[in-house]
This record gives C-alpha cells, sequence and structure tokens, in this order.
C-alpha cells in the first residue's frame, strides 16, 4: 500500500500570527515539504493544480521536475490534473516528458477542478465539464498508447497523423487515477479503462464515500478487469498530530475554526466525528486510518492533506516526521496484514512495464514501416491534406 | 404501518410557538379527514430550531448530520409536507429558508405540500402566495390551493362558520387530505440508479 501526501498549494495567512506568506515563500515550501515526504519514508507526493489565487500550483510539472531532480525514490503525482481545460495533447507531452526525466517515478491523478470560472480562462465552457473530461482523457489515452494518432473529436482541432513525443517511458503510460468526490460518471469511466478510482473524502462523511468507492470497484468488476475487491482505490485523509490528543487540539483548533473550506461551521469535534479528519495523538490517527478499509475496502493508496490552513512549514515539517516516523509504519503492518493476497498493490511503471513484457510486448519498439518522423507518409492520406491546404487561390 | 407519512416542519422559534401549534392543528386535521377515507397515518413533527446549527453547517460543509439526517430522511419520503413558518420582515424565515435550500432540488418533485404562516396582523397573510407558494413551485411540489396563515387574532378562540380559523383548517386539511389520499409515492432518486454507463456518455459526444 502506498501513503503519501497532497497538496492543494493554498496561500492562507496563519490565524494565530496574522501573517500570509508569499507566494514565493508557499512554493518553497511545497518544494521543501515534498522533499521531506521522501525523507520520512513517504511513497507519494501529489500537487494540486490550480489557475486562481490564493492557490500556488499552476504548472504541475515544472514543480514535479525539479523534485525529480532533488528525489531519489518518492512517487510524484498530480491531484488533480485539469483534464477538462488542458489540452490533451499537451498532458500526453508534459507527463511523459515527467515519466523519463523521473525515471517512471510519476502518474496523475485526473479532475475536473473545484471552480467553474477557470473553464473560460482556458477557452472552455463549463457546460461540457463531463463530456471533455471523457472525451479528452480519450485522447489522451491514445497518444500514450498508439504511436501515430488520427483524432477528431467535438472539443479541439482534429489531429492528423500526430505522434506525442517523447514516446511514454519503455512504452508504458503512466498509470492514471480518476479523482471525484461526487460523480457516479467519472467511477465509470475510472472502472470502464481499469484505472486507479480516487475519493478526496476529507470533507465528506464515510458512508459517501463508500457508495461510489463501492460503484467503481462493481463496475471495474463488471469491466473485465478484476474482482471488485481488485479495483485500484485510493483515498484522502486529513490528520493533525501531537504526542498529546489535547495538545493537538489545542494547536490545531485556530486552524480550524479559520480554515477557507469548513471555517465557522462546525466545530472541530463535530466535523472530526463526522468525517476523516483526526485531530489527537500518532495512536488515534492509526486507528482511524486502520479502519478505513472496513468502509472501502482494502485499498491501495492513503494521501494525507498535510500543509494547509495557514499551518506554518516548521509544523507541517514536524507533522511529516510523525506521519513517517510512527504512523504509516503501523499502518503498512496494520493493513498489510489483513489485506489478502489477491489484492494487487497499485501499478507503479515497474509493474506495467514487467506486466507488459508478461504479456510479450518488448519496450520501446518502433514500428519501422512507417515513415521515421510522423509514422505515415503525406500519401497515406491525401485528403486530409486536401482538407487543410486546398483553399483555393491565396 | 400506516397508509401514509406526513412529515410537518415549524420554524418557530418561541415555546410554545404558534407555528408550532398551527402546523400541529394541520396536522389534526389532515389526518382526520384521511381517517375518513379509510386511511391511517403517521405524522412526524420536527422544529427546525432543533436543528438550527446542523442546517447551517449542512449549508457549510454540503453534507447533513446528527439530527438533520432523520429529518431530511423523513421530509423528503413522506407522503405529504406540511410547512409552517413565522413570517419575518415580509417573507418566510432566514432558518425557513435554509432548510428548504439544503434541500435536494429534486426531493419534493410531485409531493403534496401544504403551506402555512404565522404572523402579527392579517395584513401579512399574502406573503404565502407571493413568496411561500413560488418557492415550492420552484421545487415541482403539488403544492395545496389553500394556504393557511393565522395571526394573532386568529387564536384569540372566536371562530364563526365563514371565516373562522377552525374552518379554514378544516377546509385545509381536507383538501390536503385528498391529495395526500391520491399521491402514489415515488421511487426514491438514487444517484446510482441512473447512472450513465461509459458507452453512453461516449456515445453521446
Amino acid at each position: 500500500m502506498q501513503f503519501g501526501i497532497f497538496s492543494v498549494g493554498d496561500v492562507t495567512p496563519d490565524p494565530t500570527t496574522g501573517r500570509t506568506p508569499t507566494e514565493v515563500e508557499r512554493i518553497k515550501a511545497m518544494l521543501t515539504i515534498a522533499q521531506k515526504a521522501e525523507e520520512v519514508g513517504l511513497d507519494v507526493f501529489a500537487t494540486g493544480e490550480h489557475h486562481n489565487p490564493p492557490f500556488v500550483p499552476s504548472s504541475p510539472t515544472t514543480m514535479l521536475g525539479y523534485l525529480a531532480a532533488k528525489t531519489d525514490r518518492i512517487l510524484l503525482s498530480t491531484a488533480t490534473t485539469l483534464i477538462t481545460t488542458n489540452d490533451p495533447v499537451k498532458i500526453a507531452e508534459d507527463y511523459a516528458m515527467l515519466q523519463i526525466i523521473s525515471d517512471g517515478r510519476v502518474d496523475l491523478m485526473m479532475g475536473r477542478g473545484n471552480t467553474g470560472p477557470v473553464y473560460p480562462w482556458f477557452g472552455k465552457d463549463i457546460r461540457s465539464g463531463l463530456n471533455l473530461a471523457i472525451e479528452n482523457y480519450a485522447l489522451l489515452r491514445r497518444l500514450w498508447d498508439e504511436e501515430v494518432v488520427d483524432w477528431q473529436g467535438t472539443f479541439r482541432t482534429p489531429l492528423q497523423g500526430f505522434t506525442s513525443t517523447p514516446r511514454p517511458l519503455d512504452g508504458v503510460a503512466p498509470f492514471v487515477w480518476h479523482g471525484s468526490i461526487r460523480s457516479p460518471e467519472i467511477a465509470e469511466q475510472a472502472a470502464h479503462y481499469g484505472d486507479g478510482f480516487f475519493h478526496n473524502n476529507i470533507f465528506w462523511p464515510m458512508e459517501h464515500t463508500r457508495k461510489l468507492v463501492l460503484y467503481y470497484r462493481r463496475r471495474f468488476e463488471h469491466y473485465g478487469h478484476g474482482g471488485a475487491d481488485q479495483a485500484i482505490v485510493g483515498l484522502g485523509g486529513q490528520v493533525f498530530m501531537r504526542a498529546s490528543s489535547q495538545a493537538a487540539v489545542d494547536e490545531f483548533r485556530p486552524y480550524f475554526d479559520n480554515a477557507p473550506v469548513y471555517g465557522h461551521g462546525p466545530s472541530l469535534e463535530e466535523f472530526t466525528e463526522q468525517t476523516p479528519l483526526t485531530v489527537g495523538s500518532p495512536q488515534q490517527v492509526i486507528d482511524r486510518y486502520a479502519s478505513m478499509r472496513d468502509e472501502v475496502g482494502d485499498y491501495q493508496r492513503q494521501l494525507f492533506l498535510m500543509d494547509h490552513a495557514g499551518l506554518p512549514l516548521k509544523t507541517v515539517l514536524e507533522q511529516l516526521d510523525l506521519l513517517g516516523g510512527e504512523v504509516v509504519p503501523a499502518l503498512r503492518k496494520e493493513l498489510g496484514a489483513r489485506r489478502p493476497a489477491h489484492v494487487p498493490d497499485a501499478p507503479t511503471h515497474a509493474s506495467l512495464v514487467a506486466a507488459r513484457r508478461a504479456a510479450g510486448v518488448t519496450p520501446g519498439e518502433v514500428p519501422t514501416a512507417l515513415d521515421h518522423w510522423t509514422g505515415r507518409s503525406a500519401e497515406d492520406d491525401a485528403a486530409a491534406a486536401d482538407a487543410v491546404t486546398v483553399r483555393g487561390p491565396a | 404501518m400506516s397508509d401514509r407519512t406526513i412529515a410537518a416542519i415549524s420554524a418557530g422559534l418561541n415555546q410554545p410557538s404558534s407555528t408550532r401549534l398551527l402546523a400541529d392543528r394541520l396536522a389534526d386535521a389532515t389526518v382526520t379527514e384521511l381517517e375518513m377515507r379509510g386511511l391511517s397515518a403517521t405524522v412526524e413533527t420536527f422544529e427546525l430550531r432543533d436543528v438550527a446549527h446542523e442546517i447551517l453547517n449542512a449549508m457549510l460543509t454540503g453534507f447533513p448530520s446528527g439530527d438533520l439526517r432523520a429529518v431530511l430522511e423523513s421530509v423528503t419520503g413522506a407522503d405529504g409536507l406540511i410547512a409552517v413558518t413565522p413570517l419575518f420582515t415580509t417573507t418566510y424565515s432566514g432558518l425557513f429558508k435554509t432548510f428548504v435550500d439544503i434541500l435536494d432540488k429534486d426531493s419534493l418533485e410531485g409531493v403534496p405540500v401544504m403551506l402555512g404562516a404565522t404572523g402579527g396582523t392579517a395584513r401579512h397573510s399574502l406573503a404565502l402566495e407571493y413568496s411561500m407558494r413560488p418557492l415550492f413551485t420552484y421545487l415541482h411540489a403539488d403544492v395545496a390551493r389553500t394556504s393557511l396563515f393565522a395571526a394573532t387574532d386568529d387564536w384569540s378562540g372566536e371562530d364563526d362558520a365563514r371565516g373562522g380559523l377552525h374552518t379554514r383548517i378544516r377546509r385545509a386539511g381536507r383538501e390536503f387530505a385528498e391529495m395526500v389520499a391520491g399521491h402514489e409515492k415515488a421511487v426514491p432518486i438514487d444517484l446510482y440508479t441512473d447512472a450513465p454507463t461509459f458507452d453512453q456518455m461516449f456515445g453521446q459526444l
């Protein structure tokens, strides 16, 4: 099972000091936090993608590319990549590039974003949100899985004989998760492809999460990718820890009370009871998160939100020490012991390459019969060429 | 098990509350009329004040918690809803509206609803027609023709055959009982029953 952290990259005033970090400070803090995650033995760092204040991470592959060079082992991911407003051609290129730079230490989580206005910022229409997610991802898959792609869809200009470069590392695309908190359509999409499904349940009661995850599991089995209990599931999490639970509650309360998402609403006590937020000792966190599998079945990835609501960097790094030092080793042991042998781990680059080899496909094979540059000759597609070039006298 | 279930919500704030009293009277009248038609009925009455914090929290977090869950289940699963609010500053109270705002927008579709309001004087009675009724029309509820306004004077006990409170409550109850009696319960809408398959989604692009 993989354990890691995901960051929204929010710039939020520290309610105890009133100080707001600068964008520069926040971005550098994210880089420090990601490297710390590797240092304390976590498996995954995922960054959000946002294009509006108060969030900073608008350029995930720039950030993850830097981290690829500064780290050796940790898997670099997103939470989430906007499959709706990014051009799938650019996603295909950017993440294949990142895959090579990081030696395969990359996967992605697709999402539709958290704010409606983002659509027009990138020339898209929010009313097509779901359709964009379906069509763009279908194209992205083909760009990674096929050398040469002819494409015509609703939302972008057609592609003729297009090859996305660089090609995915070892001929294997990064593993993809689809994130959604309330759309069975996205669970269906993930199940159709046999991709992972991530429920960011941090603001939701578990029975809500449970329904959507179990729906994904049923559909995963329906599409023949394996048993429902072999579907690839990830969950969000949110914790704050100190040695004593009272110290944790006292220190976290002002951050909770003023947090952008749930602040000034339910009390800390109510919210911890109703959602996976756990504020207390490391042992309380272990107990709570060891029980998540009872709701959703054995799952493959647990990501925690640790740097948010204005918590200072120093505090976040202390939290990561507790997470990596005490909580995750205990959870690995406990969940590992309870997990049946036929439940797979989340796919990694190594496992995907191995599966491909086992299926008899040699990595890196280039179809030699085709044109070296485009994969086909102009004569193959005279009609398409005419369509874009024959326009009468200029 | 009864033949029909009726949920009544009262947004009254005082204890005792004339809004709650009106809700109870309307519910009693409806049950009596249903019994005359050979149907037994159960009434569940809720004071929104008891779940006021949960209502606001649901607005802020997006999910209901605590006792509010049972209230929502009862209100959206009933064969008929009696909704009664005090009139504050020309219209339903903010608490009442916030409760309506957290209802799923499809949850009252086709459901018989009887409207009631309380206020200081009869000069406010049309608020039922210009603000309460459009609210439930928007939700596609089946709103009873007769709504019931009770001013302070109405509780004084005097009644006459033509327009007194008791007479009006009986008429409202009779009308509402007929709607509830004829109401066919819809199958509860589940997020997943109608979820499209991948082929359906891809096919409609």
